[in-house]
C-alpha cells in the first residue's frame, strides 16, 4: 500500500478516502449529526412527558399524522422512542467511542501506516451513513417511523402495518438499515483485529500495547460476535416481514381484527438472538470509554496506571462474560425460574471485573496531584456515572427486584447511566484529550470546564429522580400519565423535562467549542498533555502515512508516568530517545 | 518533549510468486490477508451458528414442522464444489493459471446448481413461505451461495493480479482458505439440513 497524498483531489483525500484518519473523523462527523438528532428526538418526548396537552410549535407541519396540530400521539411517542434508542445506541454509541475514535487512533497507536485493509474500512464507513440515512428515511415514508422500540420486539415488529402506524414501510426501513449497519461494523471490527495483530511497529508486544488499543481490540472481537448474530437474525425478520414466513410470529395471531396469515414461529426467539446481540453491545458502548479512561487518567494524575495486567484481564473476562448474560433482559418473559437464577449469577459475576477497573482508576488517583482538565473532568465523571448506574445493575441483575422494576423508569434511569451518560463522558473525554491530534489545534478549556460542570449536574437531575418514579411504581414507554394514579408524579416529570431541556443546550456550548476550535483554536504542539503513547510522538495531525515515511520503533510500554525521564521528565514516550 | 527513534523505513518485505509475481503486500506485514479471511471466517462461523440454533428453537415448539426432502442435486453441486477445492489447491501450488480458471468455473457451476436445486422445489411447491423447514433451506442456501460468489470475486481478483505478476503467495493463500472454508461449511449445512432439516 503506497500513499500518496500530494496527486490526489480534494474527494480523494477528504471525502472518499482510504486514510483511517480521514475516515474516523468521518464517523466522529456522523456521530455528531446523530448525537444532536437523537437528543432533539428525547426533547420532544420529554416535552410530552411534562405538558402532554400542549401543542410543540412547527411540529404539526413535520409530523402531520403523529403530531397534528404539534400534540404528539401515543403512537408517535413511541416512535420518537424507537428512533431515539435506535440513534443513540448504533449510530453514537457504537459508531463514536468504537469506530470513530477507534478507527482514527488504533493505527497511530500500535505505530502503523493505516488499517490493515484501507478500503475495507473506507467501505464500512460509507456502508455506516447508508445504514443511517435509510434509517432517517422512516420519518418521511408511510406512516413515518416504527414503534416497536429499539428492540423490535417480535410479533410487534415482524407482523406488518396492520399492528399500527409505523409498522409498514417505517419498521422495514429500520430492519434493513440495522442489517446494513452490522455489516459495516463487522467490516469495521475485522479491520481493527487484523491491524492489531499484524501491522504492530518495531517492538509493540502486546504487553506494551496502550489500554485503549486493548479496549478497541477486545470491543472488535465482541463487535464481531454480537454484530454475526444480529445480522442474520434481522435478515429474517426482514423475510417474516416481505416474504410471508414465520419465524417469529405465532399462530392464530389477530392483530387489528385481522387474522395474521402466520403461523408456528416463536416470539421469544428473537428476543433471544436479539440480547445476545444487545447485551455484548452494551460493551461494546463502553469498554471503549474504559480504555479512554484508563489511558487518560495516568496523563492527569501523572502517575502509572494501577494494576495495568490486571485491567486487561478484567477486560478480557468482561468480554467472555457479555455473553452469557443475555438473559436478564427476558426475567419478564415467562422464562422458566432456573433458568433465570442461570443468567441471574454471571450478571452478578460480571460486575466484580467491572468493580475491580473502578477500584483500579481510583487507586490511580488517590494521592495524586491531578492535572484538572476538561479531559480529566469528563474521565473523572465517567468513573462517576458508571459507578451509579452500576449500582442500580444489582438490583436489576435478580429476578425477584427485577420482575417489579422492569417495566419502570428504574431500568431507564440504569441504563442511561451506566451505557449512555457513561459512554458519552468518555466519549467527551477522548473529544478533549484527542481534539489537538484530530485537528491540530487546541479547545478552549473554559468553555470545556463549563461543559463539564453544567453536563454533569444535568444529567444527574434528568436521570436520578428517574429512580424514584421508578421505585413509584412510574411505567416506563407511557407517553402520559395524567389521568391516572401517577397524577402525583407529574410536577417531578417536569422537573426532569427542565433539567433535559437545560443539558440538552449546554452541548449547544460542546458544539460551539468543537466547531470555533476546529477553526481557530492555538496550533497544538505536538504531546500536549505529555503523555506516551505514539499519536503524541507524530505532529498533529499526524501527516498521511502517519510518521512521516518513518518507522516508529518501540522502547517501553505506554505507562510510564513518575519516572525520572530524560531532561527532567517525569515520564518516558513508548519511542523515547536514547 | 521528545523526539521519537524514528529511522527510515525499510523497504517492504516481497514475497516472490514464481518468477512472474511479486508482493503487492497490504501495508507491512503479508501474512494481514491470512488473518483477515481467519477472522471473516470466525464472524460467518458464529452467523451460521446462530440460523442454527434459530433452526432448533424454531424447531423444537413447532407442531407445523415437516422433514424437507431434499433434491439430490444437491449432492452433485457438493461433489462439483469439493472438486473446485481439488483444483484449486493444486493451480495454488503449480501457479497454473488454467487450474484457477476451472475452479472458478466449478464455483459458479455449483451456485446454478444450486439455483437448479431451488426450481425443482419450487416446482413441488415447497416455497420459502410454505413451512418453517422450506424457509430455514432457502436461508441456509441462499446465503451460503451469497458467500460463494463473494469467494468467486476474491479468485477473479488472484487471477487479476497473477495474470499481471503482482501477486502475494500470501493473498492466495488467503483466498484459497476462504475457499475451502466454503467447501466445508456445505458439508455442514448439508448435514444439518438433511438431519434436522
Amino acid at each position: 500500500m503506497t500513499h500518496v497524498a500530494v496527486a490526489q483531489s480534494f474527494l480523494r483525500r477528504q471525502v472518499f478516502s482510504v486514510d483511517h484518519k480521514v475516515i474516523g473523523r468521518q464517523y466522529l462527523d456522523l456521530a455528531l449529526v446523530a448525537v444532536f438528532t437523537g437528543m432533539l428526538l428525547s426533547w420532544l418526548m420529554r416535552f410530552h412527558l411534562g405538558w402532554p396537552e400542549t401543542p410543540v410549535p412547527g411540529l404539526g407541519k413535520l409530523a402531520p399524522t403523529g403530531a397534528a396540530g404539534g400534540v404528539i400521539t401515543p403512537e408517535y411517542y413511541l416512535a420518537l422512542m424507537t428512533m431515539h434508542g435506535t440513534i443513540m445506541i448504533f449510530f453514537v454509541l457504537t459508531t463514536a467511542p468504537f469506530a470513530g475514535f477507534g478507527n482514527f487512533l488504533l493505527p497511530l497507536q500500535v505505530g502503523a501506516e493505516d488499517m490493515a485493509f484501507p478500503r475495507i474500512n473506507m467501505m464500512s464507513f460509507w456502508v455506516t451513513l447508508l445504514a443511517f440515512l435509510v434509517l432517517l428515511t422512516a420519518f418521511f415514508v408511510g406512516d413515518g417511523p416504527p414503534l416497536s422500540g429499539w428492540t423490535a420486539y417480535a410479533p410487534l415488529s415482524a407482523v406488518g402495518e396492520d399492528a399500527g402506524p409505523g409498522q409498514g414501510a417505517g419498521q422495514t426501513l429500520w430492519a434493513i438499515s440495522i442489517a446494513i449497519f452490522c455489516v459495516a461494523q463487522l467490516l469495521g471490527a475485522l479491520n481493527f483485529i487484523a491491524t492489531t495483530l499484524d501491522l504492530r511497529t518495531k517492538g509493540m508486544s502486546l504487553a506494551r500495547l496502550p489500554f485503549a488499543t486493548w479496549a478497541w481490540l477486545i470491543t472488535a472481537v465482541i463487535a464481531l460476535v454480537a454484530f454475526a448474530v444480529l445480522l442474520p437474525a434481522c435478515i429474517l425478520l426482514i423475510l417474516d416481514r416481505v416474504a410471508g414466513t414465520s419465524f417469529f410470529i405465532p399462530g392464530g395471531l389477530v392483530i387489528s381484527d385481522r387474522l395474521q396469515p402466520h403461523a408456528g414461529g416463536s416470539p421469544l426467539l428473537w428476543q433471544h438472538l436479539f440480547w445476545f446481540f444487545g447485551h455484548p453491545e452494551v460493551y461494546i458502548a463502553i469498554l471503549p470509554g474504559f480504555g479512554v479512561v484508563s489511558q487518560i487518567l495516568p496523563v492527569f494524575a501523572r502517575k502509572p496506571l494501577l494494576g495495568p495486567r490486571v485491567f486487561i484481564t478484567c477486560l478480557i473476562a468482561i468480554a467472555f462474560l457479555s455473553y452469557t448474560v443475555w438473559g436478564h433482559h427476558m426475567f419478564l418473559s415467562g422464562m422458566n425460574p432456573f433458568s433465570a437464577t442461570l443468567f441471574s449469577v454471571p450478571t452478578l459475576v460480571i460486575t466484580i471485573p467491572a468493580a475491580i477497573i473502578t477500584l483500579l482508576w481510583i487507586g490511580t488517583i488517590y494521592g495524586a496531584r491531578l492535572r484538572l482538565t476538561s479531559a480529566s473532568l469528563f474521565a473523572l465523571g465517567f468513573v462517576s456515572v458508571f459507578v451509579t448506574g452500576g449500582l442500580s445493575g444489582f438490583f436489576l441483575a435478580q429476578p425477584s427486584t427485577d420482575i417489579y422494576l422492569h417495566g419502570t423508569y428504574f431500568v431507564v434511569a440504569h441504563f442511561h447511566f451506566v451505557m449512555g451518560v457513561a459512554a458519552m463522558f468518555g466519549i467527551f473525554a477522548g473529544t478533549y484529550f484527542w481534539f489537538p491530534k484530530l485537528f491540530g489545534r487546541m479547545m478552549n478549556e473554559t468553555l470545556g470546564k463549563w461543559h463539564f460542570w453544567l453536563t454533569f449536574i444535568g444529567v444527574y437531575s434528568i436521570f436520578m429522580p428517574m429512580h424514584y418514579l421508578g421505585l413509584a411504581g412510574n411505567v416506563r414507554r407511557y407517553s402520559a400519565f395524567t389521568d391516572d394514579y401517577l397524577q402525583p408524579l407529574i410536577p417531578l416529570h417536569r422537573f426532569i423535562t427542565v433539567a433535559a431541556l437545560f443539558t440538552g443546550a449546554v452541548q449547544l456550548l460542546f458544539l460551539f467549542n468543537l466547531m470555533r476550535s476546529r477553526l481557530r483554536g492555538p496550533k497544538a504542539p505536538n504531546n500536549p498533555w505529555e503523555a506516551t503513547t505514539l499519536e503524541w510522538s507524530t505532529s498533529s495531525p499526524p501527516p498521511h502515512d502517519n510518521f512521516g515515511g518513518r518507522r516508529a520503533v518501540v522502547t517501553h510500554g505506554p505507562n510510564e508516568y513518575g519516572v525520572t525521564g530524560p531532561g527532567g521528565r517525569d515520564y518516558l514516550m513508548q519511542a523515547e530517545s536514547q | 518533549m521528545s523526539t521519537a527513534i524514528l529511522p527510515p523505513r525499510p523497504p517492504t518485505p516481497t514475497v516472490p510468486v514464481a518468477s512472474v509475481a511479486t508482493a503487492d503486500g497490504g501495508p507491512g506485514d503479508s501474512h494481514v490477508a491470512q488473518t483477515g479471511v481467519w477472522i471473516g471466517i470466525g464472524t460467518i462461523t458464529m452467523s451460521f451458528a446462530a440460523l442454527t440454533s434459530a433452526l432448533v428453537v424454531r424447531q423444537s415448539g413447532a407442531p407445523d414442522w415437516q422433514h424437507l426432502h431434499l433434491p439430490a442435486l444437491l449432492y452433485v453441486n457438493t461433489l462439483v464444489l469439493l472438486a473446485s477445492s481439488l483444483t484449486l489447491e493444486s493451480a495454488r501450488r503449480r501457479l497454473s493459471p488454467l487450474g484457477l480458471h476451472v475452479t472458478v468455473a466449478l464455483g459458479l457451476l455449483f451456485v446454478v446448481g444450486q439455483v437448479l436445486a431451488w426450481r425443482q422445489l419450487i416446482a413441488q411447491q415447497q416455497l420459502l413461505a410454505s413451512g418453517p423447514s422450506s424457509a430455514f433451506f432457502y436461508v441456509f442456501t441462499a446465503l451460503h451461495a451469497a458467500h460463494v460468489l463473494g469467494g468467486v470475486g476474491g479468485l477473479l481478483y488472484v487471477q487479476r493480479r497473477l495474470a499481471a505478476g503482482v501477486l502475494a503467495l500470501s493473498t492466495y493463500k488467503a483466498a484459497a482458505l476462504y475457499w475451502h472454508f466454503m467447501a466445508v461449511l456445505w458439508l455442514y449445512l448439508l448435514a444439518l439440513l438433511t438431519i434436522r432439516g
